[in-house]
């Protein structure tokens, strides 16, 4: 950890960087801000890990726990929401077993997250699912995707994105 | 066969969401397998380009061969073999996927000039934009032009700001300009917020070049020497193409030292936002690239004198500085030509929600919402009535359907109690219930207030409460009097634009559709059928086939009935998912 720790301390003085894109940096590193990492940069630096707990609890992107293997995005925006994205959202929360008030299921399997907009909304309502933008969800096609991801392995789509 | 040969596919989010990645490459593959005919080969190029803003068609593919041009609509790969051996090879287009109905129009009743090289140019190709005379501004302001002339040039062009407020640039830069302290900053805003708006990640992404020499084009203009784009970290697609650009940028000579041997330095940095809207509020976004938790301040001082680092900040939009290329190059009297007395230009504008056309348009300001819902848009889809069009995101407002013919301008749509914002457009059907549009946008402002000041923090909370006992059949005597006094306390004493502007959406919504909010609250009934606790389903037993198709989708499992024979809901388990209501063909469900 400390070896991964101290590559993005190095990029972020390289690049006159701040506390949030060290915290970013965690958080693509390790997938959440786990809580060694934030105090071993918190000693290193000299900044208080309250600082790093205010930033990480005021913007959306941060997680304090771990995310699934799976994380499937849904889109809130307007136009996402008249088109019924509010459906589909409970339907996964239904269909992934995602606790009341959590947004991972327990195995980890699953995260099931919310954001504002991904400004696809020609395409609304939208869902990402690992990455793969899937536009003009319906409930249908959202249950088929679920279930390729539950049985079959998972899809590589990051050539593009 | 000596054909020259080009095949344009849409990547823009739409197009690679459609899959337009793997359209390129059966493009790539049917055309190398043709290798015999090297001489195709040799002039062919499959070009990726970035939106062209009808994202509902994609994917979108233009083959130009010896520079007629086709286009295909809803293009798949296992589609992309026939076109190349019938249109590419044969020289005959595949008529049924060209484009057709209302494709022309979506694009000829709109006036592109920011748009124009969008989906022309492949936006990760810097001599794509050279060609198209790019940075030719920027070499026109750094060798002919003083930053006071420069400032003049913009000034008249009447240029306001796209972001929202419409505050004149060049006045902007110019207050910029009268401190006196060597740094000075220049910020694009590229925190692109308001659900239900992308102009500014579809211009990023196909046309990255425009935002970076209109920063260039400002940074000299006020004399600063480092610029940041603070990018939302959900566009990745946007901060790629803008990455590779600003490093190709560089190594042309355009930013780095001494740009073009003119002396000037000048520089980008990508800020990656931590996802929360009220960072789009200069001063909020300003502590955010300072690593630190993104929560405005009062002004004055305004930016301009103590901004980021508490050193001098201009803070533009991305359409605002993308803009100023254009105008540098064909002039402030251009630019101004289109437009109104008041607001000049063109306008970029995200058509989205119940309409059957949805995607980006460019239109002179001024023109009015009609010809922007029935002329580009194509009208409401599936034959449904138009009920408003909601502009302007969280702060903004609706305009109902009488007021359909108001110019979209600055003005115009302040007069009618909404916003331009950034240029989102929702257009809303008759289905759509406006307690629940006001409900869903309070919902969105209450979760991002940032807390800082008490009329936000605790106004929207309450705002939200009485919505939503409203539309859970909860709401009281006196509660529509009651959200209209607080909206105004909230307005009248929030810190910043977000608070200010929270209750737009409700003081819209009530000025128009009180009989909507009267409905829920004296007759607990939701006339269009969206609030879940104000309504029941029942199966009209005349029309009903009993062919099952409702009793399969019911999660619940609330639909009993033998096959052939009607069905029946049992209320007590039903919950009102609506399912049914789609699936049914009969129209045999009723709501209500």
């Amino acid at each position: 950890m400390e070896d991964k720790l101290t590559a993005i301390l190095t990029r972020y003085r390289e690049n006159e960087g701040n506390l949030i894109s060290i915290m970013q940096d965690i958080e693509h590193e390790f997938g959440y801000l786990r809580e060694d990492a934030i105090n071993w940069v918190s000693e290193q630096l000299d900044v208080p890990a309250s600082k790093f707990y205010g930033i990480a609890t005021f913007y959306a992107q941060f997680h304090l726990k771990p995310k699934g293997k799976n994380v499937i995005t849904a889109c809130c925006g307007t136009a996402c929401h008249v088109k019924g994205s509010e459906r589909l959202i409970n339907s996964l929360v239904k269909e992934l077993n995602i606790p009341d008030g959590d947004d991972t299921s327990e195995d980890l399997k699953y995260t099931v997250e919310k954001v504002n907009c991904v400004g696809a909304c020609s395409i609304a309502p939208v869902i990402i699912v690992n990455k793969a933008v899937h536009g003009k969800v319906t409930p249908d096609k959202l249950m088929k995707e679920i279930k390729t991801l539950k049985e079959g392995p998972k899809k590589e789509y990051t050539d593009y994105i | 066969m000596n054909k020259d040969v080009s095949i344009k596919v849409c990547m823009g989010t739409g197009g690679i969401a459609a899959g337009g990645g793997e359209v390129m490459a059966a493009f790539d593959r049917a055309l190398t397998q043709r290798g015999i005919q090297a001489s195709v080969e040799k002039h062919c190029s499959v070009h990726q380009v970035g939106c062209r803003g009808f994202c509902a068609r994609d994917v979108l593919v233009d083959v130009i061969v010896d520079g007629a041009k086709a286009t295909y609509e809803y293009i798949k790969p296992d589609m992309v073999e026939k076109i190349v051996s019938e249109h590419i090879v044969s020289g005959t287009p595949v008529a049924e996927w060209l484009v057709k109905d209302g494709y022309d129009d979506f694009h000829n009743k709109q006036v592109k000039v920011l748009l124009a090289d969008c989906g022309e140019l492949d936006p990760e190709d810097i001599n794509a934009y050279i060609n198209r005379k790019g940075y030719e501004a920027t070499r026109k302001v750094l060798t002919t032009m003083t930053p006071r002339e420069t400032i003049d040039e913009v000034k008249a062009s009447g240029l306001r700001g796209r972001g929202g407020a419409g505050f004149p640039t060049g006045v902007k830069w110019e207050s910029a300009t009268k401190v006196d302290e060597p740094i000075k900053y220049i910020i694009c805003n590229a925190d692109e917020g308001d659900p239900g708006a992308f102009m500014d990640r579809a211009i990023i992404e196909g046309n990255p070049h425009a935002l970076i020499e209109g920063m260039i084009i400002g940074a000299f203009a006020i004399g600063s020497h480092k610029g940041y784009v603070y990018i939302r970290a959900e566009y990745p697609l946007a901060v790629d193409r803008l990455r590779k650009a600003i490093v190709d940028a560089k190594a042309a000579g355009y930013l780095g030292e001494n740009i073009l041997g003119t002396g000037f330095d000048f520089d980008i940095k990508i800020n990656l936002g931590a996802g929360a809207f009220v960072c789009g509020e200069s001063t909020a976004l300003m502590r955010s690239i300072e690593g630190r938790r993104g929560m405005p301040r009062p002004t004055p001082p305004r930016s301009t004198e103590k901004g980021l680092y508490d050193k001098p900040t201009v803070l533009n939009n991305v359409e605002t500085l993308a803009n100023v290329p254009y105008i540098i190059r064909n002039g402030a009297a251009w630019f101004a030509a289109y437009g109104t007395e008041k607001s000049k230009g063109t306008k970029v504008v995200a058509l989205t929600g119940k309409i059957k056309n949805p995607g980006l348009i460019e239109i002179p300001m001024g023109v009015p919402l009609r010809q922007i819902v029935y002329d580009i848009g194509g009208g409401i889809e599936g034959g449904k009535r138009l009920k408003a069009v909601q502009s302007g995101g969280p702060s903004g407002g609706c305009i109902p359907v009488e007021l359909i013919d108001t110019p979209v301008d600055f003005e115009s749509l302040a007069k009618v109690g909404s916003i331009m914002g950034s240029g989102g457009m929702v257009v809303l059907d008759e289905t759509d219930c406006m307690v629940n549009v006001a409900k869903y946008f309070l919902k969105f402002t209450e979760s991002e207030s940032c807390g800082k000041c008490i009329p936000c923090r605790i106004g929207t909370k309450r705002l939200l409460e009485i919505l939503t006992r409203i539309t859970e059949g909860k709401g009281r005597e006196g509660d529509i009097e009651l959200l209209e006094s607080l909206s105004y306390d909230v307005m009248a004493s929030s810190l910043c634009g977000l608070g200010q502007s929270a209750p737009n959406p409700i003081m819209s919504t009530i000025r128009y559709y009180r009989d909507e909010y009267e409905a829920h609250i004296y007759e607990k009934r939701c006339p269009a059928g969206v609030c879940k606790d104000l309504l029941s389903y029942s199966i009209v037993e005349e029309f009903c086939k009993g062919c099952t198709a409702c009793s399969r989708v019911c999660p619940a499992g609330a639909i009993i009935g033998e096959k052939k024979k009607p069905h029946k809901i049992i209320q007590d388990m039903c919950i009102k998912c609506g399912a049914c209501f789609e699936t049914c063909k009969f129209k045999s469900i009723r709501k209500g």
